[in-house]
């Protein structure tokens, strides 16, 4: 086994779509929460493959899509204006705040630097004891523990030139926020894998019973996802609604408790604005006041200034479920991923992003466009 | 973003006090130092569910094979049920549309 290319069997994914057509006899829609898994229903084309039936619509779960513009300011500020070593992940710089982009300001000599791990920025932080070393922590609670542990490192070594950002996301309580909002069309959720490896399936329990919905923890190949949509089909099908782990090979039913330690160990909960949505509360992380000393925000005087969003983007609507990317009249012409106007196209893993760089309507839009 | 990778733990660093555990993990063909704090039971040739150099979970071997195994299961309970023969979809249009998956995947 290698856990990898077992999942994406051609012949057995062609078995679990036979299955589910089989089930399936009324429209359903189905929220997949997670980025990754909006990115490989497009990529492996399986959104053209499933019954007419069935309407995946995608969640809001791109950490860097919903990551306000005020916090990439912040980082801008501190990159150009004090000078730190500024580092993140690759996708985090291509984003637009209110005005530039980290890599734009990189153009200008900032000092930006793209890396793997929080953890190599401690190693920077060692390995540069004259510089400042700020990481852009951004990320859902499968990201939490690795920027966790990289404070607790940059703790124990001592280093009083690191910090991060924390730009941190909770997806129960926006799943919550989606469910409550009227105009929700969402029936089922696919719930993200790799969050829920984390934090376990406990917080979704309260979600089912509250709502009625149906929630289906499920991973990224295209046979997960195939089989975490039949699972959630076969419970709509039969009127039920359960809690349901698809990903058992890597979600245990408590999580992985000591992450969660390292998680709760640097971090409190507090509300949030997650771009594109609104302030939902009690839905994202912020660096505890015992480990002030880590907070790039409090550490340097950074202004604090609220930004608008573009008005024409109907990011909200997309997040919600509400509207598909190519009901825009922005897709692929205004906005584009080397342009975006709002969040979904600013990283891969946003569901307008990931329309334009596969399916296959889009290119009819390049065509025209050439 | 939560892009999360498995990978077989090739050997684990002898532990260190006020280190973290670490250890060198193949990624696809691939060897990299991974944190392997968070999973205090791993042992070598575990396979790690590895997220920004860090590992997250241990795969476990039982519940990969089941997930796989998932449609059989489900198949034999409903012939319990149904001894008719299904044949609502035929063994060539199944392979069509595993060869359509295949062109997908590849290109």
């Amino acid at each position: 086994m290698k856990y990898l290319t077992e999942y994406r069997d051609p012949v057995l994914a062609a078995q679990y779509l036979d299955e589910i057509k089989k089930t399936v006899t009324r429209p359903w829609t189905i929220m997949e929460i997670c980025g990754g898994q909006t990115h490989s229903l497009v990529k492996y084309g399986l959104l053209q493959m499933l019954p007419e039936e069935i309407t995946m619509v995608h969640g809001p779960g791109c950490p860097v899509c919903v990551t306000p513009t005020h916090l990439i300011d912040r980082a801008i500020f501190l990159a150009l204006e004090k000078k730190v070593i500024m580092c993140s992940f690759g996708d985090m710089l291509r984003v637009p705040g209110s005005g530039k982009s980290l890599l734009q300001a990189k153009a200008e000599g900032a000092d930006v630097r793209i890396l793997y791990s929080p953890l190599e920025a401690v190693k920077l932080a060692q390995q540069n004891p004259d510089k400042e070393v700020v990481f852009f922590a951004v990320g859902f609670e499968t990201t939490a523990p690795a920027n966790a542990l990289s404070v607790i490192q940059a703790h124990q070594l001592g280093l009083k030139n690191y910090s991060i950002i924390a730009s941190h996301v909770l997806v129960p309580p926006a799943m919550e926020a989606l469910l409550s909002d009227p105009e929700t069309v969402v029936q089922a959720f696919l719930a993200a894998g790799h969050v829920c490896t984390i934090m376990g399936n406990s917080e979704y329990y309260p979600i089912v019973e509250k709502y009625k919905v149906p929630i289906v923890v499920t991973g990224f190949e295209p046979i997960d996802l195939l089989h975490g949509i039949l699972m959630v089909v076969r419970q709509l099908e039969k009127g039920e609604f359960k809690m349901e782990n698809q990903y058992a090979r890597v979600v245990r039913e408590k999580g992985n408790v000591p992450a969660q330690e390292a998680i709760m160990e640097i971090f409190e909960i507090s509300n949030r604005m997650w771009r594109g949505l609104d302030v939902i509360p009690q839905s994202g992380l912020e660096v505890k006041e015992k480990y002030a000393a880590f907070d790039a925000t409090k550490k340097f005087n950074v202004p604090l200034k609220e930004t608008k969003e573009n008005e024409t983007c109907i990011a909200g609507a997309i997040m919600k479920g509400l509207k598909k990317p190519l009901d825009c009249v922005n897709f692929g012409t205004l906005c584009k991923p080397s342009n975006p106007l709002g969040a979904p196209m600013v990283s891969s893993e946003g569901s307008c992003a990931t329309y334009y760089h596969f399916y296959s309507a889009v290119n009819e839009v390049e065509k025209v466009e050439v | 973003m939560c892009l999360a990778i498995p990978g077989r733990i090739k050997s684990i660093e002898p532990f260190k006090e006020g280190y973290m555990s670490m250890g060198k993990v193949e990624l696809g063909g691939i060897v990299k130092e991974i944190n392997l704090q968070l999973v205090p039971d791993a042992k070598e040739n575990d396979y790690v569910l590895v997220h920004v150099g860090v590992a997250i979970s241990i795969v476990d071997e039982e519940e990969a094979k089941s997930s796989l195994k998932f449609l059989e299961q489900m198949n034999e309970l409903d012939e319990l049920y149904n001894s008719q023969a299904d044949d609502t979809i035929t063994k060539e249009e199944l392979a069509k549309q595993g060869d359509a998956i295949i062109t997908r995947i590849m290109s």
